[in-house]
């Protein structure tokens, strides 16, 4: 009897959802497979897709966002094995898996912990909260490819941003297979968008996209590439969060940071009376 | 309108010199590669005091002296102790806020009401409030030990010279950084009076430096590579360029920039109270607040009520001497603000609205601009959009609380937002769905040092006030 013969995989992008190609037809050969290369439409397209999700997500009760967190984190346990398959170590898969239930538990806690009433000097209620800044373009880290890139995702999408990733260009196959586990978890469409190919390429175009509200330039080491995508992101003030080298520690407690970074406090104030 | 006898206050409780220097290192000294500028009464146009105009030099010479005082005296200090000169200077400016408020009335040209009975009590209590966090952070949220961020670099705007200082100034201390502080060229007056303060607290030398000047010397400041921190409070484009300068620096920036608000009216709303959210939202100090509610949006079926309400009280307001106790809204800041506003006015009349304003006598001098409405207007006339600050309202109108917010959120701003409705459910609705830092419901315009300020999308980022405003003096 003959050996079987295998069917491989397509690594294509994650948009709104769907895996498309991307609209530039290019791929580019990395870890022994064809992967698409995003072109500055994707990006756009992805920012759409991710724009489009915002109002469902932030609006969604946190109490659902935290199970569709765990939830991927049931996922992302269950294909273990398909990420050992990738090269990735055991106990990173573990750690990822870890990172997306301790952020999934912050989804219902976090307005807790950083916002609350605020004893103002005269007869007002008055009471801050957080809020989602909105659509977060992410330059993923390089590496680890998904303890690195499941770090920046979800603190990010925990409290109802939705995000646009520029995933790792020289280790994409996770993020392309996390795309699958997110694709299952009941996540909404557009919430968490991936692309696949140069930074150079995609991270300028979203740096200065006019509908990005944030950018987290964790993944960008080039200093000269951060600092134009620095000036870029000022044309419309977005929130940029730009850890120092040293915090990328991927393997000690995250703290609030990610999440508070990528936070807007809105107050409210009404009189008290009769 | 009844006539009222004037009610003048005194201005002889200020004693003004005829100039003032920088205040560095705990001194008051001449610019070294600076030179000077006049800083003029709005109301009369006369000249106040000559005050220097600090130079890239004498930006160094501050910057190194605030480092100093962080590394040697301010940084070590135990918060317990940086607290007491913060409540010391919280007791001196009450102790001397009558003399701080005809100031500021005299330098910036807001009523001497505003200035006794709003800012000066908020900028007493915003250093009480936070003297009480120096020796607190360790509780704040921020980690156990939260380390300071090192030099801060404000700059402040001149719409609330004083109040922008202790937003500044009061948090940056607390959490244990130094700063040297920019006030606004037409308004550097109650700042040197605060260096007064700072000596007269018996402040260590250094820990704050006062460099008065204009846009150069701004620039100076946010650009030099010794400052860890930058603060600003001003134009939406100003900002814009200070995000772009500290880009690729580890400075730490937040920044409080313009506003559009919404003043959004149900038909439900009580009139009378809405009618005096609304004034208070446009009117209060000239209309130059950054979170003024300059887009009234106004259910239709009741707009003609709230329109005719609205005009009949803003014929009461009384335009006039700043330092009038009867005055409600006094003289524009500067040439430069008048000649903007007229600029944007008359594009709304060019764009078809249709302007109003009740018969008012202005004073012959100085700067002066008559409470103003716009109705008619869409959401593409300029008046809409951009932020005029001043006196001036643009009315528009919805049918649905769908609508409103659509058009409340139509801006690149988003800074505060104002609901008027009996209906408590409603309220809620709209505040979870106004994209705005600040949202006053059935009221306007109220500011407390413990609620924290600032804005969504290009209002800028971080907050001011409360214990998140102490987040962008720390290190976390």
């Amino acid at each position: 009897m003959s050996e079987r013969v295998a069917v491989r995989k397509t690594y294509k992008l994650f948009i709104g959802g769907k895996f498309p190609r991307s609209e530039s037809g290019r791929s580019y050969l990395v870890q022994s497979s064809n992967v698409s290369l995003a072109s500055r439409k994707d990006a756009r397209d992805a920012v759409v897709a991710a724009r489009a999700a915002v109002k469902g997500w932030a609006g969604a009760t946190a109490y659902n966002r935290g199970q569709i967190l765990y939830r991927a984190a049931e996922m992302l346990e269950g294909r273990r094995e398909q990420f050992v398959a990738l090269g990735i170590p055991g106990d990173e898969v573990d750690a990822a898996v870890d990172r997306w239930v301790w952020y999934a538990g912050w989804a219902d806690k976090v307005a807790q912990v950083y916002g609350g009433a605020n004893p103002v000097a005269g007869p007002y209620f008055n009471i801050s909260a957080p809020e989602p800044t909105g659509v977060v373009a992410v330059v993923a880290p390089e590496r680890p490819a998904l303890l690195g890139l499941v770090s920046v995702i979800a603190p990010a999408i925990v409290t109802g941003n939705t995000v646009v990733v520029a995933a790792s260009p020289t280790e994409p196959l996770a993020a392309v297979t996390l795309a699958e586990v997110l694709a299952t978890s009941d996540l909404p469409g557009g919430v968490v968008n991936i692309l696949t190919g140069a930074i150079t390429e995609t991270a300028p175009t979203l740096a200065a996209h006019m509908d990005v509200n944030a950018i987290d330039l964790t993944g960008v080491t080039d200093a000269a590439l951060a600092t134009d995508l620095e000036v870029k992101a000022a044309e419309n003030l977005k929130r940029v969060l730009r850890p120092a080298p040293a915090d990328h520690d991927w393997s000690v407690d995250p703290g609030l940071d990610r999440m508070t970074a990528l936070l807007e406090t809105k107050t409210v104030w009404h009189p008290k009376g009769v | 309108m009844f006539e009222y006898a004037p009610a003048p206050e005194s201005r002889s409780v200020v004693d003004l010199k005829p100039s003032y220097g920088l205040f560095i290192d705990g001194t008051f000294v001449d610019p070294t590669d600076g030179g000077s500028f006049k800083s003029i009464n709005p109301a009369s146009e006369e000249v106040l005091a000559e005050v220097a105009e600090a130079g890239a030099q004498d930006v160094e010479r501050a910057v190194r002296a605030a480092r100093k005082a962080y590394d040697k005296v301010w940084g070590p200090m135990p918060g317990r102790d940086r607290a007491k000169y913060l409540y010391r200077i919280a007791r001196l400016i009450q102790e001397r806020s009558r003399e701080l408020a005809v100031l500021e009335s005299l330098d910036n040209g807001k009523p001497i009401r505003e200035s006794r009975d709003v800012d000066l009590p908020l900028v007493a209590a915003h250093f009480f409030y936070y003297a009480g966090w120096a020796d607190k952070l360790g509780h704040a949220g921020f980690g156990a030990n939260p380390r300071p961020i090192g030099v801060a670099a404000q700059v402040i705007p001149w719409n609330f010279p004083l109040l922008m200082l202790a937003w500044k100034i009061a948090p940056a201390l607390a959490a244990g950084n130094t700063v040297v502080l920019k006030p606004a060229e037409t308004t550097p007056l109650t700042a040197l009076l605060f260096a007064e303060i700072c000596q007269q607290a018996d402040l260590p030398a250094g820990v704050v430096n006062i460099v008065t000047g204009a846009g150069e010397t701004g620039r100076a400041l946010v650009e030099h590579p010794g400052v860890d921190k930058v603060a600003f409070t001003g134009s939406t484009d100003v900002g814009r360029a200070i995000a772009r300068s500290v880009a690729g620096t580890r400075k730490k920036l937040t920044l409080e920039l313009g506003g559009k608000a919404a003043n959004i009216v149900f038909d439900d709303a009580p009139i009378d109270q809405a009618v005096e959210g609304i004034v208070n939202g446009i009117f209060f100090n000239q209309g130059h607040v950054c979170c003024a509610g300059s887009r009234l949006l106004v259910q239709e079926n009741v707009a003609d009520r709230v329109l005719e309400s609205l005009k009949r009280r803003m014929a009461q307001l009384r335009v006039g001497d700043p330092l009038d106790k009867n005055t409600d809204i006094g003289a524009i800041n500067s040439a430069a603000q008048l000649e903007r506003i007229r600029e944007l006015s008359d594009a709304g009349s060019a764009e078809g609205a249709e302007r109003w304003s009740p018969p008012c006598d202005l004073p012959d001098r100085g700067f002066w601009f008559a409470p103003t409405i716009f109705t008619g207007v869409t959401q593409a006339h300029r008046i809409a959009r951009e932020e005029i600050f001043g006196p001036v309202l643009s009315v528009l109108t919805f049918r649905t609380p769908a609508e409103a917010v659509e058009k409340a959120n139509n801006t690149p701003y988003g800074l505060s937002a104002g609901i008027w409705t009996d209906k408590g459910s409603r309220i809620l609705w709209m505040a979870d769905r106004l994209r705005a830092g600040v949202v006053w419901a059935n009221t306007f315009n109220k500011f407390d040092p413990t609620s924290p300020f600032g804005g969504y999308k290009e209002s800028g980022y971080g907050r001011e006030g409360g214990r998140h405003g102490l987040e962008g003096y720390l290190n976390v």
